[in-house]
């Protein structure tokens, strides 16, 4: 029995990656959610939208590096990220202009948004393979731990190590940062007042002056941000390749159902429900169990309830249960 | 110009550029168009069939189709010796312990009052039935793969190897498809029509990795070839001096004749199959059913207050549709010889047949006859013809400057480009397709 090296194992194994990937994922699930509150589609471009941000700020980060700009302990990347932002923002606004704005005027049915996003998502993943090409690509530099399991050892004198990584770290603080100001704006701010109310109702935000071809465009410029933040972040975390993001999209519409469409707190609850139920049915239980009973009885199994090959499995099968039995969402979401 | 004449002259437009294919290229390439194109005309009628008759969005027709796949190996290889008395009982035994776990947690769900005891006693129930399926599958599988791994190492099959019973895999290939699309119709049809989109997303993304994964059902990215196929082998008719005569009255040689002769057969028996379910769905689209079901799709709720079960018909219309992909499904492993499961990706077996049904006429089944050989054409010559741009564009360039080798390089992805924007521009400015709807 030791309660201490199994919680620590817990933590580095289970707690602090699934932390870190479910603030990505629950960015990314702000941003499919804004959407469909503002312009009442799914997005399902949206992690090609992630992947393009991310590849702007690739670009840059390599940039930089040739200059020899850095950030010294911190990686680079988040020097080039405004950019990569402004990328994103130049496209999704341009995207806007000539596709869905057309179908916007004409009132088409939200499964029309969704076929036309799934042709914006080919284009997209087009350019990004076009520019960056279709290979894991490695841009994070500067200091890889905060603590790492060696130190962390040394330090306690405890058998089992906590690594945290910078990207981890910096993962987290950044989504806090990121939900902290988009909150204080829909709440506080005006322009955030006037997009709630266009989700709300519609007619009646017309009705009392809210200009909704302002509203649909700051929707547009606050996703492009959120995407390209949470790109960054996946990528710097695990690596960057442009099929990937395209995977991500099951888990991220999966945290925003979840969490209740349409609804921004959901958004993030669904985003760590998720990425902590990946993690957990997915990792080998041995380790940690080894520590919490007596000796006769440790398992001679790796105790993993699921292969990691189905991950997505995982978040697929969260969604079904959500659909059948709460079909609006943990918090409640619009059901159309 | 009147519309039956503008609809043959489009499927002339098509034969005549896939014949030009023949002249310019070689009349083998031309009859892999043709074959490939006669399944991706049968996949883009099962769509059609789910967007165009009732509007409803799938986006996982890869899964579908891979399943379909399945059932060709499932059909076709024989069962591995020894196999089913090491593991295949276990397994089967798991899999009706699971169901029937399944179906007591329903019952009980059923009889207790809502509240945190039942959600208690439910949760439990769910963690015993997994563990125990787990107890039962897992030394069932280890046994199975242990068998000859480097050759076999899974179940095997029925071992259907005899000329045209080979083809009795193809309509089983639909009904696994169908048992797919049951579950996941049964579940987000009737929600809002997005949940249907990302449920079919996700469930083709699962089929996927279950069948890269589960070595001892089709081997899993190992790979079952040589599966058995309907027409004779070419090396066959090459020492058949019969056949050899005969080629070279036509002023063939044996090799040559053969891979034709063999294409020809495959392309007689897919006609034969796109035929029969053209047939059938230009039947369902003008009986009262179909009219019923184009009722639905253009006002649903007009259609429920005369009465009709909108998410039973949506239901039974998706099972359909989903079936018919997985019979082109488990057509195309046969025509391959092989089930990849590493070959399977949206863009290729979703998206595409998405901009068949686009292109061609939602809502008509000739044009989604069309759009499948129009598209897949395309999608086949895009490539070279990427390239060509792509020379033109950089023949100014120095050579061995990294631009221009990026460029060329980089033109092999001009095709998620190309039917991006194809799609776009249809749905922009000719919604209705090249044939539309009635």
């Amino acid at each position: 029995m030791d309660f201490l090296n199994a919680i620590i194992a817990l933590l580095n194994f289970v707690v602090v990656p699934a932390v870190a990937y479910g603030s990505q994922l629950a960015l990314g699930a702000l941003g499919v959610t804004l959407i469909y509150g503002i312009l009442r589609f799914s997005n399902f471009a949206h992690g090609d939208t992630m992947a393009f941000g991310a590849m702007v700020t690739v670009l840059f980060t390599w940039l930089f590096q040739s200059w020899g700009i850095s950030l010294g302990p911190l990686p680079t990347a988040l020097l080039a990220l405004p950019f990569g932002i402004l990328g994103c923002m130049g496209l999704l606004l341009a995207t806007d202009r000539v596709v869905y704005r057309f179908y916007r005027e004409q009132k088409a049915k939200p499964v029309i948004l969704v076929i036309v996003s799934l042709g914006v998502t080919f284009i997209m993943n087009g350019i990004v393979r076009f520019i960056i090409g279709p290979d894991d690509q490695r841009f994070a530099d500067g200091e890889r731990f905060i603590v790492s399991a060696r130190t962390f050892k040394e330090m306690t004198g405890l058998r089992e190590g906590l690594a945290i990584k910078t990207t981890q770290g910096i993962t987290v603080i950044t989504a806090v940062v990121v939900v902290a100001l988009l909150f204080w704006f829909l709440n506080r701010t005006r322009t955030g007042k006037s997009m709630r109310a266009y989700s709300d109702n519609e007619d009646l935000a017309l009705l009392s002056g809210i200009n909704p071809e302002r509203v649909v465009m700051i929707t547009w410029l606050i996703v492009a941000a959120l995407a390209t933040i949470a790109g960054v972040l996946y990528g710097l975390d695990k690596s960057f390749k442009p099929f990937t993001y395209f995977q991500l999209l099951l888990p991220i519409f999966a945290s925003a159902i979840v969490g209740g469409l349409g609804n921004p707190i959901g958004a993030i609850a669904g985003g760590f429900v998720i990425a902590f139920s990946e993690v957990t049915v997915t990792y080998a239980w041995k380790k940690v169990l080894t520590y919490l009973v007596p000796e006769r009885f440790e398992p001679d199994t790796l105790v993993q309830l699921l292969s990691t090959d189905y991950k997505l499995a995982v978040s697929f099968l969260i969604l079904l249960i959500v659909l059948l039995f709460k079909p609006t969402g943990l918090f409640k979401g619009k059901s159309v | 110009m009147n519309p039956a004449l503008k609809n043959t002259l489009l499927f002339l437009i098509v034969a005549l550029m896939i014949i030009y294919t023949g002249f310019s290229q070689s009349w083998n390439t031309a009859l892999v168009v043709v074959n490939m194109g006669l399944i991706s005309a049968i996949m883009a009628l099962g769509v059609n069939l789910q967007w165009g008759f009732a509007g409803l969005f799938n986006v996982g027709i890869m899964g579908f189709v891979a399943l379909g796949g399945l059932a060709a190996v499932l059909m076709g290889v024989p069962p591995t010796p020894g196999a089913w008395s090491a593991g295949g009982w276990n397994i089967l035994g798991a899999f009706v312990f699971a169901i029937a776990a399944i179906a007591a947690i329903v019952v009980i769900r059923g009889k207790m009052v809502p509240g945190w005891p039942r959600a208690f006693v439910v949760f439990a129930l769910i963690c015993a039935g997994f563990f125990g399926y787990r107890a039962l599958f897992d030394p069932g599988v280890v046994a199975i793969e242990a068998i000859n791994p480097a050759l076999t190492g899974n179940l095997g099959g029925l071992g259907i190897d005899r000329g045209l019973w080979v083809v009795l895999a193809w309509p089983v290939g639909g009904l696994f498809a169908a048992a797919a699309a049951w579950v996941i119709g049964k579940t987000a049809l009737g929600l809002r029509s997005d949940y249907l989109a990302i449920a079919t997303l996700g469930i083709a993304e699962i089929i996927i990795a279950v069948l890269k994964n589960e070595d001892w059902l089709a081997r899993g990215v190992k790979n079952v070839v040589g599966l058995p196929r309907p027409t004779p082998y070419e090396i066959d008719l090459q020492n058949d001096p019969a056949f050899v005569d005969r080629a070279a009255g036509y002023g063939l040689d044996a090799v040559t004749a053969s891979t034709l002769y063999v294409k020809l057969l495959y392309a007689g028996l897919f006609t034969v199959v796109l035929v029969i379910l053209l047939v059938l769905a230009q039947r369902a689209l003008n009986s009262p059913w179909g009219r019923m079901m184009r009722a639905i799709r253009d006002n649903e709720v007009a259609a429920e207050a005369m009465g009709k079960d909108v998410t039973a018909r949506h239901l039974q219309i998706f099972v359909l549709g989903s079936a018919i992909c997985g019979i082109a499904g488990a057509m195309m492993t046969t025509l391959d010889g092989q089930l990849t499961p590493g070959t399977y990706q949206p863009l290729r077996f979703t998206f595409l047949v998405w901009v068949m049904v686009i292109v061609g006429g939602s809502g008509n089944n000739f044009g989604a006859v069309l759009g499948g050989f129009l598209i897949w054409f395309l999608w086949v010559q895009v490539e070279p013809m990427g390239l060509w741009v792509m020379q033109m564009v950089t023949s100014g360039m120095a050579d061995g400057s990294a631009l221009k080798a990026h460029l060329i390089e980089s033109a092999a992805h001009m095709r998620l480009f190309t039917m991006g924007l194809v799609l776009l521009l249809v749905l922009r400015f000719s919604p209705r397709g090249l044939i539309p709807e009635k």
